[in-house]
């Protein structure tokens, strides 16, 4: 069954994304989180490779705050912020990435195939790009069915190089598809900047020659993003067909954890690290509420975080009997996500 | 002669062969500057300059299709994929135009390219980043398939896919990279493609395996009298070792790490059951992995053979 959320939630919902201790809240959640995976990879307890959003946690967080829960979220490799900007439970992305059954894809999936059909979150993504298509997908379903949510892509400045990018844009224009297409561009396709690869200096202007409109929005300001994508989601919901935001920001960390950062300079980082979007959003929170309560919120989401790495790693490891199962579907399995109106 | 591992060894083919041949390229995401996710091109661009070492945008068909023109006016690029998983995107144009130039212009054009990507499992990341699907690369007529197992054989077969005048898909097991060191010659040598090498004698049964679970299988091995043939160059592969060492042995076992439908093994046994059933004592027997996607890293011994699997296939083998 499509999920549908009741009216009094939508505008508690509606009430709640605006308001920017929330916001707030959202993005340290995304940041603890970040960083204790860091820290658990540090220490061996996490094995593999991940890739951290650390410093673009302004993106998801105001990209969310204009969108309802029946909306759909398509993410990308660096995944883990969008999830929670989407209501993702930390404890069950600990879970997932621990490779656990209570994670949200019994363990199977970890980091880079993270899929969460309940939070109608369509998936992290392991290749550049690959989700661009299926964003785009995901908006024609909606225009199919006749409703009036919509679909947001994430994607990397990188991924603007593959073909899936430039061919989504062309189709969603070309069907008025209710689809938000955002970048985060952080200027670095794992070492390579951005420039050095790629024939226009932003992404914005390549959706102009597929007739689609961009704006393009400091990044590190999760309340420049949140106004940004209220108006162009909006839009968008109304039927205005296809949008794009490329939000300029910046990993704090490498690429993955294998990436020494050769690439840039240390005073380049310092200088973006000073754009800290928590540290904004800190003190957007204070014209609201006192200091205390500020830290009372840091300890609080802290404590959360520590919660919900401890519960993840006291659950049950997930079987090789269960990652072997499910490769094929039972007619049962399907699920109706939508359905067609006829004209 | 020193000792390397396999990250040094293709490295040093590179350089040796960038060396010989002005017209040899790198090309691929993050292979200048940085030297590559694996560090396998480091100190090239240094070396060589931008012209000679690309760095790429994110687009694989871009850079396969890219290499297919070079290479088909006459530039031999060596194309770096940083993991097989990516490679998908690039399979159109390795499939549907690499392979065919040779064919498709009557003989008037070569496509001498390389295609360079880890694979397999062993950076304990699931699915994309540990996919072994060198059986798609083997059923394309006009394309050649290699996976070294050692650094020896990594140098010597890598040379010898730079000089070879077709399209070769070369697939270097990451979970060896920087696992096994051993003797490489200085210089130049190269090892010919579509021979195979006989890892260890014996007389029981062969086993053919290559890659990563060469190493497994020998493993296995220990309290067994088997043949071990190390197959490298997987497409077009060495038929007449494969049918010697069964024809003296009378029993086959092939390992490999991809699904077993349709697998490699699939292709080595219809070998043994056309020409040389009449010496099999035994059925062939294929160990290989699961109908699934490469799960998560807790679960990737389960996934992979393993010794002990292996062992049980061994001895089931010399039941009959």
């Amino acid at each position: 069954m499509r999920q549908k959320i009741k009216p009094v939630e939508a505008a508690l919902a509606a009430a709640g994304a605006l308001n920017v201790v929330e916001m707030y809240k959202k993005a340290l959640t995304i940041r603890y989180f970040e960083e204790k995976v860091d820290w658990l990879f540090g220490r061996g307890k996490l094995g593999g490779t991940t890739h951290l959003c650390i410093g673009q946690e302004a993106v998801p967080v105001g990209v969310a705050s204009a969108l309802r829960a029946d909306d759909y979220m398509v993410s990308t490799h660096r995944g883990h912020g969008h999830l929670i900007a989407k209501g993702g439970e930390p404890a069950r992305i600990f879970a997932e990435l621990l490779g656990k059954s209570e994670g949200y894809c019994k363990g199977r999936g970890g980091t880079q195939h993270l899929c969460v059909m309940g939070l109608n979150f369509l998936g992290t993504n392991g290749i550049t790009g690959g989700g661009i298509p299926i964003a785009t997908g995901a908006g024609l379903s909606i225009k199919l069915s006749g409703d009036d949510r919509v679909a947001v892509c994430f994607f990397g400045e990188g991924a603007s190089n593959q073909g899936t990018f430039h061919e989504s844009l062309n189709m969603a224009s070309v069907w008025k598809l209710p689809v938000v297409y955002v970048c985060e561009n952080n200027m670095y396709a794992m070492s390579t900047r951005f420039a050095r690869i790629s024939a226009s200096d932003d992404v914005a202007a390549r959706a102009g020659a597929y007739g689609i409109e961009a704006a393009i929005v400091d990044g590190m300001d999760a309340l420049k993003v949140a106004e940004l994508a209220g108006k162009v989601v909006g839009r968008v919901r109304a039927g205005g067909g296809p949008a794009l935001i490329e939000a300029k920001t910046y990993r704090f960390c490498g690429h993955s954890k294998s990436d020494p950062r050769t690439y840039r300079t240390r005073e380049e980082e310092e200088m973006w690290k000073g754009k800290d979007p928590i540290k904004r959003l800190a003190a957007a929170a204070a014209e609201f509420i006192p200091g205390s309560e500020i830290e009372g919120i840091k300890r609080g989401v802290l404590a959360m975080i520590e919660d919900a790495y401890d519960a993840a790693e006291k659950g049950s490891d997930s079987s090789t009997d269960a990652a072997l199962d499910g490769v094929y579907a039972k007619r049962e399995d399907i699920v109706p996500q939508g359905n067609i109106q006829s004209a | 002669m020193g000792k390397m591992n396999i990250v040094q060894a293709v490295q040093e083919a590179l350089r040796l062969e960038m060396e010989r041949d002005g017209d040899v390229v790198v090309l691929g995401e993050d292979v200048g500057r940085d030297g590559g996710v694996f560090r396998v091109t480091e100190g090239l661009f240094e070396r060589f300059g931008p012209e000679r070492v690309i760095d790429t945008p994110l687009s694989e068909i871009g850079i396969v299709g890219a290499a297919v023109g070079m290479a088909a006016y006459g530039i031999k690029p060596v194309v770096e994929i940083q993991f097989m998983g990516f490679i998908y995107a690039g399979l159109e144009q390795i499939f549907s135009h690499a392979s065919r130039i040779r064919s498709r212009s009557r003989g008037r054009f070569t496509c001498p390219l390389v295609v360079r990507a880890p694979y397999g499992i062993g950076i304990k990341a699931p699915e994309l980043h540990s996919e072994s699907s060198e059986a798609f690369f083997c059923h394309m007529p006009g394309v050649k398939v290699v996976v070294p197992s050692t650094p020896y054989n990594a140098k010597g077969l890598l040379t010898s896919a730079i000089r070879d005048p077709n399209p070769v898909v070369f697939l270097e097991p990451a979970r060896l990279y920087r696992s096994i060191k051993g003797e490489v010659p200085d210089g130049e040598y190269s090892i010919p493609l579509g021979k195979a090498s006989v890892y260890q004698e014996g007389v029981d049964f062969t086993v053919v395996a290559w890659g990563t679970m060469l190493h497994r299988a020998a493993d296995a091995a220990e309290g067994f009298d088997c043949e071990i043939i190390d197959l490298m160059t997987l497409k077009p592969f060495d038929e007449e070792t494969v049918l010697g060492s069964v024809k003296k042995t009378g029993r086959l076992v092939v390992v490999h790490e991809a699904t077993m439908n349709l697998g490699l093994g699939a292709e080595v046994a219809a070998l043994a059951a056309g020409e040389a059933i009449e010496y099999l004592k035994g059925p062939v027997i294929r160990v290989a992995g699961p109908e699934a996607v490469v799960p998560m890293a807790r679960l990737e011994d389960d996934y992979m053979p393993g010794v002990e699997r292996i062992k049980r296939a061994y001895e089931k083998v010399m039941r009959y």
